[in-house]
């Protein structure tokens, strides 16, 4: 378990790159079934921020393509609610949301103060390109949350599935962000000491990281070093 | 003499070809050796995962390589890129190409990302946005209200 920590937790390069990482497949499982075409191209397209986001980060590790594609799921240190899958298009809008909450605490602290230099210039290029996927997730989990009696059931379905996810992220301010969004999506108002899964920081996760990372790194691994 | 800068304008965008890399504001950079034969081009990226950013610096490196011994291409991500780097000739060329170009100026925190002024078609300004994210990460999916002809909108980024 988590402890839901008040101050925000600047996480680590491989928790914040492998957390973009992970994500950004998630997303793009999204493409060619989104609910509609401007939603497919939507995730297309906030996966590839977030794609273009680990790279910098994972660059600043080592080989970039080595560490995607040749760890395994318990050397992986994303937050674990990144690896959820997508279920219904609500709760992967509403992990977005609290998710793009997190990041836009979590970018501007880095490009303000991260050691390394080209992590200050990833965080300040991700900064703008957050903005504009937390109006996007915002949006929908409001569009959802206060829609019809269904949407309305699956949005407080996914909300109740994802709040123990979120004690990696969560943080004052974090709280601070999703609240008054919760609110006008007429979504109840969970308590913050509420109970936590724990976190990924000694390798622990859910099984579903294997999958995902099975689909992502099968290319790979069948045609080591393969370019075109 | 043809100087690096002349070169670079030369160079499209690949994926808004009627723009150079110079009208996008990406050229940052541009440090020529003292006699002339080695050239050092810094590029700032437009976004974090824009696939024409591999491409742009090839297409960069191949452009100067007809004309200087060594070429160095250099990436620097801070401060990052803003549509406010677009050249004047850049947004001309954007509308006349039938992309609307970003308008105002980009403040921080970045919570508004404009709308066109006209309708890169028809000139109304009868607009409204059709999706918030288009064919590229720079750009949105808008209409023209006047005319119903969809076009892209290059997001105040």
């Amino acid at each position: 378990m988590v402890s839901a920590t008040s101050e925000l937790r600047i996480p680590s390069v491989p928790e914040l790159a492998d957390g973009c990482l992970v994500l950004s497949h998630r997303l793009s499982e999204w493409m060619s079934n989104a609910p509609t075409m401007e939603e497919d191209v939507a995730m297309g397209n906030i996966a590839l921020d977030l794609l273009g986001q680990a790279r910098g980060l994972l660059q600043t590790l080592g080989d970039e393509n080595e560490l995607a594609y040749f760890r395994e799921a318990q050397d992986f240190r994303n937050p674990v609610i990144c690896e959820l899958p997508n279920d219904d298009y609500g709760f992967t809008l509403l992990r977005q949301l609290l998710v793009d909450a997190w990041l836009s605490l979590v970018w501007p602290a880095l490009a303000a103060s991260a050691d390394d230099e080209r992590v200050r210039g990833v965080a300040e290029k991700a900064i703008k390109e957050n903005a504009y996927h937390l109006r996007h997730s915002s949006a929908w989990v409001v569009r959802l949350g206060d829609g019809t009696d269904e949407s309305h059931s699956r949005m407080l379905t996914a909300l109740e599935a994802l709040w123990p996810y979120r004690g990696e992220i969560a943080s004052d301010a974090w709280y601070d962000v999703i609240e008054p969004i919760l609110f006008e999506a007429t979504l109840p108002k969970l308590p913050r000491d509420a109970w936590t899964q724990r976190s990924s920081a000694d390798g622990w996760h859910t099984e579903h990281l294997s999958y995902l990372l099975a689909e992502m790194q099968s290319l790979a691994r069948a045609h080591p070093g393969a370019t075109w | 003499m043809v100087t690096a800068w002349q070169i670079l304008e030369t160079v499209p965008d690949p994926e808004i070809p009627v723009l150079s890399v110079v009208d996008l504001g990406i050229v940052r950079d541009v440090q020529e050796s003292g006699d002339g034969r080695a050239v050092t081009v810094t590029l700032t990226p437009t976004y974090s995962g824009c696939p024409a950013t591999e491409v742009i610096m090839r297409d960069v490196r191949t452009a100067l390589e007809a004309s200087y011994d060594v070429v160095e291409v250099h990436t620097r991500l801070s401060p990052a890129w803003t549509t406010d780097w677009l050249s004047e000739a850049g947004r001309q060329k954007l509308q006349n190409f039938g992309i609307a170009p970003p308008s105002g100026r980009t403040t921080l925190p970045l919570v508004d990302v404009g709308a066109p002024a006209t309708c890169p078609h028809c000139g109304a300004s009868d607009v409204e946005e059709l999706s918030a994210f288009g064919s590229t990460p720079c750009k949105a999916l808008w209409r023209c209200v006047s005319c119903r002809e969809p076009f892209d909108y290059m997001k105040r980024h």
